[in-house]
């Protein structure tokens, strides 16, 4: 029984990995890939690690399953901001977006001279006139 | 913080006056002193139990979008014609404390159609890529009512 269901867990995990995987090939730009990578991947690997929980609780393997939710933290923790790095860097590279997207409040935002970003707050504003 | 330190000490303390150590007696500590917390919310001047509550209503809350979003990225990957229309969108931000911002951020990512990007330097903007951006104002106002205001509730 606990076979079966740690079972579930495994492959429907490597079936979201799959997925993603698959994501990365088929989406039309950097941005929508990370889409696929952090969110289908993440679930992916968190059923996967839910199955070494379900099998160290059955088998009172205490130390197993806290290691088991501890990677589960870290990679819920992680993949944001992995997610955060790649798509800024992409961005302050010039990496361009898909041409069916619709809009794009980052642009010229970024002040690399100052190493500012801009928001909508006033003392800013000036340098966002500038700059369009 | 204080109180939830309590919690801690009386979960211990149960469990290794009662019976066994083991994480069952441990947990049932954890709900004893949680429940003692909360009847002794008024004399010791504590939002703890209320914000434990918050705190554990957003995590829920997360996995089910978690679980939500990794299935619609699934549906998009699937589906044989890319019909989303991507874009970044500036959510303005209401607090401009760190620790929530950070929360809200991770959260982004992580639920439907939305993936975080960077946050202006005054902390005002969070700016967010979305899967489906047709409608910015409508992805905005569910972002504000939905997850900024339940973690306004819980750490604020």
């Amino acid at each position: 029984m606990i076979d079966l269901i740690a079972g579930i867990f495994v492959l429907s995990g490597a079936t979201f990995c799959l997925i993603a995987a698959i994501g990365m090939v088929r989406f039309p730009d950097l941005y929508v890939r990370m889409h696929a990578a952090t969110k289908a991947g993440t679930l992916g690997v968190g059923l996967a690690l839910m199955a070494v929980v379900v099998f160290g609780a059955v088998s009172g393997d205490l130390g197993t399953v806290l290691r088991a939710l501890a990677a589960l933290l870290f990679v819920l923790l992680t993949a944001p901001i992995g997610a955060h790095l790649l798509a800024r860097a992409a961005y302050a590279t010039g990496v361009e977006m898909w041409h069916k997207s619709e809009v794009d409040d980052l642009r010229g935002k970024y002040d690399f001279s100052r190493d500012v970003l801009i928001g909508d707050g006033g003392a800013t504003d000036e340098a966002s006139e500038d700059r369009s | 913080m204080k109180a939830f330190a309590l919690n801690i000490v009386v979960a211990l303390v149960w469990a290794s006056t009662i019976g066994p150590f083991t994480p069952g007696n441990v947990l049932a500590g954890f709900l004893i002193g949680y429940f003692v917390l909360w009847l002794l919310r008024k004399q010791l001047k504590t939002r703890y139990t209320s914000r434990a509550f918050q705190m554990l209503k957003l995590i829920l809350l997360f996995l089910y979008e978690l679980w939500l979003s990794a299935f619609r990225v699934a549906i998009d990957v699937l589906s044989p014609r890319m019909t989303f229309r991507p874009g970044i969108v500036g959510l303005p931000l209401a607090s401009d404390d760190d620790v929530q911002i950070t929360v809200l951020a991770n959260l982004i990512t992580l639920t439907p159609g939305t993936l975080s990007m960077d946050v202006s330097t005054d902390k005002s903007v969070l700016y967010v890529h979305a899967m489906r951006a047709d409608d910015p104002e409508g992805l905005k106002q569910s972002i504000k009512s939905g997850f900024e205001a339940q973690i306004k509730e819980a750490l604020d």
